[in-house]
């Protein structure tokens, strides 16, 4: 059957459909890979939008459901590979927090593969560049965070 | 002593615990009778909702709001303390933080309904009746109030002076605000009647720094020892992230007895999100070789467990998605 002029238009929409991923990098391994991906002239798609802290420890759950309840489609958090944290075990306190928000994301309505984890090392330029990748295909897949469509009731002082 | 004070109290959506924690006050209620008339107070006296809208200007001087705003009736009450009182205060944590009632947000309102009314087991409902906010029977229409999809604390339906959180809230603050309007000694408005740090400040367990815990236990699988910091022993404690003041200067009410603490009081100042500044502070104290996937099998309800009280006053405060 021929599909419908307002299925074929939506269609486009949800191709069009470009997902914002937050990421929180530590300086010493994922955002030094970042920049290795820069500098390295690899291509990824630009939906990525970068925030450096100095360890993935630093990330707070908090941080992470902000960008969410702000209308991030992922979250991306990147750390050192186990063993190699610059300041010895931040990556797996990284690892606790992730694990437990996502689930707390889940009876929230909030698919917890938006929130991905990643051991990304300076030296791992392209490991950067396909995570991003892989990520945006993902969230493509999932569509826009259910936040952004989300009619019913009030909400807080988010706004 | 000039002129009698007036006060008023509503209980929303509220197990009536904070009314009680009233008149947990014992003999100090006669001193509050010595200097205020209770205008409206539905738990304990025969007040209609005409007499407290007879009230004219803001003439009452305190409103002590205890529940969460679950429906139609308690937004409106809220909004009808707050055009006649000087004072609101929401008092309890439910009205503070949308408390235990709050963690209903994970579902919404059609869901809430389907499983209540035709679900459960023990239901009996062969008509499919449905609460509805008005029914005509007849010449005679019949109203209910509207529930809403979600629990809403006390300050996201109106402003909110002063937050007097716990459940039920503690007598030692109770008497400390009672005492504060007395003399017209109050903080500045929006802040909350109580200490502003931690529990972890008071608590008088010892808590060794190099411990880390390896295993996550339930209260039901062992006896805590009473000298020491139970999540050193491995029972989730909420204590690093809710407020002191539960049992005034000597640590805590539950600690006390022996169980850790649950959170009722909430975050403390500075903190917005309980739960999640919760997951941090267990996240920190856990030993590095267990893998992350181990922690969430032993923790059996992540969500119930960090936000028990908070959830609706939380950054996502509630389910995001309509279920299927």
């Amino acid at each position: 059957m021929r599909r419908s002029l307002w299925h074929r238009w939506r269609d486009g929409l949800m191709n069009d459909f470009r997902p914002v991923i937050i990421a929180f990098t530590c300086n010493w391994c994922a955002f030094a890979g970042a920049d290795l991906a820069g500098t390295s002239r690899l291509q990824y798609p630009t939906n990525i939008r970068i925030i450096r802290l100095m360890c993935s420890g630093r990330v707070e759950p908090e941080f992470i459901l902000k960008a969410f309840k702000l209308g991030a489609d992922g979250v991306l958090v990147g750390g050192c590979h186990p063993g190699d944290c610059h300041y010895i075990d931040g990556n797996y306190k990284a690892a606790f927090k992730v694990a437990l928000v996502k689930e707390v994301l889940r009876p929230l309505g909030i698919e917890p593969e938006r929130l991905r984890l990643e051991w990304i090392s300076a030296s791992e330029g392209s490991k950067f560049a396909e995570v991003v990748s892989s990520f945006v295909g993902e969230l493509k897949g999932l569509g826009p965070n259910p936040m952004k469509e989300f009619k019913g009731g009030e909400v807080g002082r988010y706004g | 002593m000039g002129e009698r004070l007036k006060f008023a109290f509503y209980w929303a959506s509220t197990c009536g615990g904070c009314d009680v924690a009233m008149l947990d006050l014992a003999e100090r209620i006669l001193e509050v009778i010595e200097i205020a008339d209770i205008v409206f107070w539905p738990i304990a006296m025969d007040f209609k909702y005409k007499d407290l809208e007879a009230i004219g200007g803001r003439g009452i001087e305190v409103a002590f709001y205890n529940g969460s705003v679950r429906n139609s009736e308690h937004e409106h009450l809220a909004k009808v303390l707050r055009e006649r009182s000087k004072i609101l205060i929401a008092f309890g944590t439910c009205a503070c933080y949308g408390g235990i009632p709050g963690l209903a947000n994970i579902s919404e309102r059609d869901e809430i309904f389907r499983i209540v009314y035709r679900e459960t087991p023990s239901t009996v409902n062969p008509q499919n009746t449905l609460p509805t906010t008005s029914l005509k029977i007849d010449d005679v229409t019949l109203t209910l109030p509207e529930f809403f999809d979600f629990v809403k604390p006390l300050n996201m339906v109106v402003d909110v002076d002063y937050y007097i959180p716990g459940c039920p809230p503690p007598v030692e603050l109770i008497w400390q605000a009672i005492e504060a309007i007395r003399i017209n000694r109050l903080p500045p408005r929006g802040s909350v009647i109580g200490p502003r740090y931690t529990l972890c400040e008071v608590c008088k367990r010892k808590r060794d720094e190099k411990i880390k815990i390896k295993l996550i236990k339930g209260i039901q699988e062992g006896v805590p020892d009473p000298e020491i910091c139970f999540l050193d022993q491995g029972y989730i404690c909420l204590g690093p992230a809710t407020r002191a003041g539960c049992a005034g200067e000597e640590g805590g009410k539950c600690l006390n007895v022996n169980m850790p603490c649950r959170g009722c009081m909430g975050p403390p100042d500075e903190v917005e999100d309980q739960g999640a500044r919760m997951i941090s502070a267990l996240a920190s104290v856990m030993i590095p070789e267990i893998p992350p996937e181990k922690l969430t099998e032993m923790i059996k309800d992540p969500l119930g467990m960090f936000y028990r009280f908070t959830l609706p006053s939380s950054i996502l405060n509630k389910r995001m998605k309509r279920s299927e």
